[in-house]
């Protein structure tokens, strides 16, 4: 304590006070935030309880949906959506949608797996529609990322961004960053097209194209930034920011530094300050 | 040797107190070679001894000791450590070159670390050695220089103008217009040729720039898979998917302007106008197939970036570059941003095959406009 | 002719052998007294100049490793993610120096980071030379090559960053072509000649390439080498202050001293640059992918420096007029055109325009304290605020996904600010200006207020004002205010009318004149009984000359007005 309080009108402490501080609120942030969710699970088998889903449905979904999700002003018709395309958006937690506004994005799940499986059943049943892709159809051994990389750069990137973080559309909308998603939900995404994502079938990008793009997603967003921190893998936008806010605000310290005038030495005016006062025995005089 | 240090006190009434603060004058500017009477100096020719001028002598000199010996003997020990430090991070900057390979994303990661973080600790202890070097040890000096005149003296440009007028007239240019003009002219050419040796960086356009590759019965071919596609193939309504033309897949002078892209609708969905293309009306819902299968260019006609944006809700193209939007129900007509027409629609058919392929080349030409569009 | 040091007979005989073929001991031995003026803003021209050496050095290094060729290839190599599409070699190689050369990749980034702290500091240090009239008489010409090296700059990293051959910059080729292509009459000609036939071609990464390592570099160099001589000839600026006049510069001496600043700085520069290039990943061209002209991502944008071609793009309505067969399209050639013409042509006649308006010809070798220019600073500030609308409009997707705006939004409101924005800034400016000079005016009255309240005997309590002390006073009262000409169309007693201010363009002159010479007056008499002044705002008299002085020491070089 005393090695401190010797030192503490040194122009350093300022300095190491402020550093302590920064570091404290980080450390606080960082322990009270909660990174994003973890993974959703994978589907193990497919449960024939379609009254189960039609129960669960018209205690949630139908407020929006309709009775029968024949749709209604606030929603679309679920009839021919199939079973894809409710395990996409609920494994994701967009859907059930708290408003109706211009986008729904990820959120926190409200069911369980097994749930959302139920009212998948149920929602197939009215009309068909694109199944669920088993374990098999998202595996990405042996995919071709390359492949991959040029469809995903010919038909996703536009909107999704060629780091994957997605990006604006028009009118408030927003293609999400795809970071998160498993590869469950990114072939049922390219299958059934939710929201504003155009369909992209089977017949235009077959399966083994879509895991082909799915293996490019999962390589892109698990590789390492070799170059240093990512900036969000966002571009010129950010490093531009950097470069003033971190570059020439760094050197600008450093200029004010080498030219600063020449004051006396700190150590040297508590010298001659400690000699005026024993000389002058009352309390220091600044000369 | 005389001493003309000030010991400068701290400045009136803001208490801080100030290093030592010598003022040391410079010699005075050497004196010019042309006597302020203005005749020139004598046979200019006399090489380095002629200029007959003194070595000024240094009015006081730069201070050799430090201002503060103990301070500064701390300072040394910090400018040392600072050297030593640069001196171990350089070492290690080498030896991580040496230690470390290359040739894996990781592998890299580590490299670029090792190196750059040697790297910048070495430069850093250079810099802050030396910069504390300057502030802490070496003696505070302040000197005034004075500022002699930029414009030279009247006697200076009269002589100088003197010179001038015997040069020129001595080489009789003035006097002789035919050499003058015959001068001029006979470096008019080659003042051009330079110029004209550009002729050949490329050719002309002529009328490349309104056509594409895009002829009758040329097949679509998804991007990537290089592979046909059916109607049947692409038949949920909301799709997408990026398109090049067959036999070209490979050739980005050719899909600059030849990339399509391709959108199946809902039944009823597509509705575009019956309008003019130049001078002809034309209906080009017949340049669909089976009423909801559509292909308008993917080159925005703004600036060239492939507009590839499609938002299935609002079947608006957006382009990522600039943000014009087209509206895909009603011929690719711009509904926001800098792009003043609507994308070209390529007309499209079924060949005997099944396969989607081109009626015939797009009717205007593809792209950012250009002076001779029209 | 120190007898207490002992230069080694290495040193002195090298010296020696040099002076016998250049006779080099008297210039050596100015130079080495030579005066550098310290303050902080004075050495960001330096990070420019630092900056360009390291780029110098790294883009060597990267030069013996690209291949400035569209060949394609099939990728087989270390970024395993790619191996068997079809790049082009220039890619190919700058993956290879990425991933399979030592030291490779920190090279790369430290050359793409010390291009935009080129340009950043190049930016700044604009600013700086402007808010504080270091372009005035004698410097007009300097001011005009450093307009030309920042134009320089822009072409060479736009060329730099294009030759990988990645999908963003290829983005901004196309980009560029089209733009060109736009141009009335010879633009298809243009295009064509500038890319060896249509986009993309063969052609364009090999001339880009000689024009970046080559030709423009050589243009860079030559133009460092004489604004640099000319600030070594004229003599730098300096900062108003005690003992500083138009006539002499007050600072420490080039040997050792400012060498071993600059030495300094030259370290930190690079220090800061390989910091950068360890820890923030630049232009990482694997993730972008090779050039094709059929895709494209969200958020390209180019590097900052075109940021604000990029925003006038992105601002304009659909503009285009067709007439008798040709097309003339407004929404890309007034972005081509307007921002860039508008800073550059603008800044190029600004020194000339000033001295038009204020009819100061005079040398100038003190600086201007913003506030005391505030027609210049108000300008100035127009122009960052015009800058800076564009630079934020070219990021608008960006901004539109991170704050969550809708996307015609952004741009709506930009088309607004880009014309009310540098309007607002001027007023405000000028407003703030003129503050700062009552604010002076304060302290040279009535000295600084202490805080410290002291009861007087008869029970009045009273705040203590120190007085401004001779440098602090040397600082507020260097003030060169432009003498105010007679007003539009007036005649002396003769009815002659004054040359100056007549015709149309007098009018203009009069009017601009106005603005020039306004200024917060302070009296001199001392401080004390300064109440009572009216609030102290007007213009100088005519034919008084300088309402100040510019420094404690008395006149200096000439008087303005005509």
């Amino acid at each position: 304590m005393g090695w401190i309080n010797a030192r503490r009108r040194r122009p350093v402490a300022g300095y190491a006070a402020l550093l302590l501080g920064l570091v404290f609120v980080g450390l606080l942030y960082g322990a009270l935030t909660r990174t994003g969710g973890g993974a959703q699970a994978e589907p193990t088998s497919a449960s024939q309880d379609i009254a189960t889903g039609q129960a669960l449905f018209k205690a949630t979904c139908s407020s929006c949906h309709g009775l029968d999700a024949q749709g209604t002003s606030e929603a679309p018709s679920l009839i021919g959506a199939g079973a894809a395309a409710v395990d996409f958006q609920m494994s994701t937690g967009r859907m059930p949608a708290k408003e109706v506004g211009a986008e729904n994005g990820r959120g926190p799940v409200q069911f369980t797996q097994q749930q959302i499986y139920d009212i998948a059943d149920y929602i197939a049943s009215l009309g068909g529609g694109p199944p669920i892709p088993d374990a098999q159809q998202v595996s990405t051994a042996g995919a071709d990322a390359g492949l991959g990389y040029e469809l995903f750069s010919a038909n996703c990137s536009q909107c999704h961004n060629a780091g994957l973080s997605g990006g604006a559309l028009t009118y408030g909308k927003f293609a999400p960053s795809l970071t998160q998603a498993t590869p469950t939900q990114i072939y049922e995404a390219m299958l059934t097209g939710p929201e504003a994502m155009p369909v992209f079938s089977d017949g235009a990008i077959s399966p083994q194209a879509k895991r082909d793009i799915i293996a490019y997603i999962t390589q892109t967003r698990t590789e390492p930034n070799p170059g240093g921190f990512s900036l969000g893998r966002t571009g010129p936008i950010t490093e531009g920011l950097v470069i003033f806010l971190g570059g020439m605000g760094f050197l600008v310290l450093i200029a004010a530094w080498i030219t600063a005038r020449r004051r006396e030495p700190w150590d040297v005016a508590q010298e001659e300050n400690a000699r005026a006062r024993e000389t002058s025995g009352t309390s220091g005089t600044e000369h | 040797m005389s001493d003309d240090m000030e010991e400068a006190e701290g400045q009136e009434g803001s208490g801080v107190p100030v290093a030592p603060h010598r003022v040391i004058g410079t010699p005075p500017p050497t004196p010019r070679l042309i006597g302020s009477d203005g005749k020139a100096a004598e046979a200019g020719a006399e090489g380095r001894a002629g200029h007959g001028t003194e070595v000024e002598p240094a009015e006081e000199k730069l201070p050799e000791v430090a201002d503060y010996p103990e301070h500064a003997k701390n300072a040394e020990r910090v400018v040392a450590f600072c050297f030593l430090l640069a001196f171990i991070a350089g070492s290690g900057f080498i030896a991580a070159y040496i230690g470390l390979e290359v040739g894996s994303v990781d592998s890299v990661l580590r490299s670029n670390l090792a190196l750059g973080l040697s790297l910048s600790v070495a430069l850093l202890g250079l810099g802050g050695g030396a910069l504390i070097w300057v502030r802490h040890i070496m003696p505070d000096a302040e000197v005034i220089e004075e500022r002699h005149d930029l414009r030279s003296t009247d006697a200076e440009r009269a002589a100088f103008a003197e010179y001038f007028a015997e040069g020129t007239g001595a080489s009789q240019f003035v006097k002789r217009p035919l050499i003058r003009r015959t001068l001029m002219l006979a470096t008019l050419p080659l003042v051009a040729a330079p110029v004209v040796l550009l002729r050949d960086l490329g050719p002309l356009p002529y009328k490349s720039l309104r056509h594409t590759v895009w002829s009758p019965g040329r097949r679509l071919l998804v991007y990537g898979t290089n592979t046909p596609i059916t109607p049947a193939q692409f038949s949920a309504p909301g799709g997408m998917i990026t398109i090049v033309p067959d036999g070209y897949q490979d050739d980005p002078d050719a899909l600059t302007k030849a990339a399509v892209i391709l959108i199946k609708f809902r039944p009823g969905e597509l509705n575009i106008p019956t309008r003019h293309d130049g001078s002809t009306l034309v209906s080009t819902m017949n340049w669909t197939v089976d009423n909801s299968i559509v292909a308008y260019s993917k080159i925005c006609t703004h600036v060239g970036c492939p507009v590839a944006l499609y938002e299935q809700t609002t079947h608006h193209i957006l382009c990522p570059c600039h943000q014009s939007t087209f509206d895909a129900t009603t011929g690719a007509t711009v509904i926001f941003g800098p792009a003043a027409r609507p994308l070209p629609q390529l007309p499209l058919t079924v060949d005997a095959a099944g396969y989607l392929v081109a009626k015939s080349d797009f009717t205007q030409p593809v792209g950012p406009s250009f002076w001779e569009r029209g | 002719m120190s007898d207490t040091l002992n230069v080694p007979k290495a040193l002195s005989g090298t010296g020696g052998w040099l002076d016998d073929r250049f006779h080099g001991a008297r210039g050596l031995r100015v130079f080495m007294r030579k005066v550098f003026p310290d303050h902080w803003s004075f050495m960001l021209g330096e990070i420019a100049l630092w900056s360009f050496v390291i780029l110098l050095l790294t883009g060597t290094f990267l030069a013996l490793f690209f291949v400035p060729s569209t060949t394609e290839v099939v990728y087989h190599g270390s970024y395993a993610k790619l191996n068997g599409i079809k790049v082009s070699e220039a890619y190919q190689s700058t993956l290879n120096i990425s991933f399979d050369v030592r030291g490779g990749l920190l090279l790369r980034e430290i050359h793409h980071w010390a291009a935009d702290l080129f340009m950043a500091a190049l930016t700044i240090h604009m600013l700086r030379v402007f808010f504080t009239g270091a372009y005035r008489k004698p410097r007009e010409v300097n001011w005009l090559i450093g307009i030309a090296l920042f134009t320089l700059g822009l072409l060479e990293g736009l060329f730099g960053y294009s030759l990988p051959d990645d999908q963003l910059s290829g983005a901004g080729l196309r980009i560029f072509e089209g733009v060109l292509q736009g141009i009335p009459i010879v633009g298809t000609y243009a295009a064509f000649f500038l890319f060896g036939g249509p986009f993309p071609g063969n052609s364009i990464v090999p001339r880009m390439y000689i024009l970046h390592v080559l030709l423009i570099p050589g243009l860079i160099l030559a133009l460092i080498t004489a604004h640099l001589f000319i600030m070594v000839h004229q003599k730098h600026t300096q900062m108003p202050g005690k003992g500083h006049t138009e006539k002499n510069v007050v600072g420490q001496p080039f040997f050792p001293y400012f060498m071993a600043k600059g030495g300094a700085w030259f370290f930190f520069i690079f220090a800061a640059l390989a910091l950068l290039g360890t820890f923030a990943q630049i232009n990482p061209i694997w993730l972008y992918g090779p050039y094709t002209p059929v895709a494209i991502s969200s958020a390209s944008q180019p590097d900052f420096y075109m940021g604000i071609l990029e925003g006038a793009l992105r601002v304009m309505p659909a503009w285009e007029i067709n007439f008798l067969g040709h097309t003339l399209t407004l929404s890309v050639l007034i972005p081509a055109a307007v921002p860039f013409g508008i800073i550059f042509t603008g800044a190029a006649f600004w020194p000339f325009f000033e001295q038009w308006a204020t009819g100061d010809r005079s040398w100038h070798n003190i600086n201007d304290r913003p506030r005391n220019a505030p027609i210049r600073t108000a300008t100035g500030i127009a122009t960052v605020v015009f800058y800076g609308v564009l630079w934020a409009e070219g990021a608008n997707d960006v901004l539109a996904d991170y704050l969550s705006v809708p996307l015609y939004t952004i741009t709506w409101i930009a088309r607004v600010l880009v014309f009310v924005g540098p309007a607002i800034g001027f007023v405000v400016t000028r407003r703030i200006c003129l503050g700062l000079q009552r604010k002076d005016k304060e302290l040279l009255e009535h000295g600084l207020e202490t805080g410290i309240i002291r009861q007087l005997p008869n029970g009045e309590f009273v705040e203590i004002h120190r007085p401004m002390n001779e440098e602090e006073r040397a600082v507020l009262e260097a003030k060169t205010v432009p003498a105010l000409m007679p007003a539009a169309g007036s005649e002396d007693e003769n009815g002659v009318p004054a040359p100056q201010v007549s015709g149309v363009m007098g009018r203009a002159r009069a009017i601009a004149n106005r603005g020039f010479a306004e200024t917060v007056v302070v009296e001199t008499n001392g401080h004390g009984n300064g109440h009572g002044h009216g609030n102290g705002h007007e213009p100088a008299a005519v034919g008084t000359g300088h309402a100040e002085l510019t420094s404690g020491d008395g006149s200096d070089g000439e008087s303005g007005g005509s």
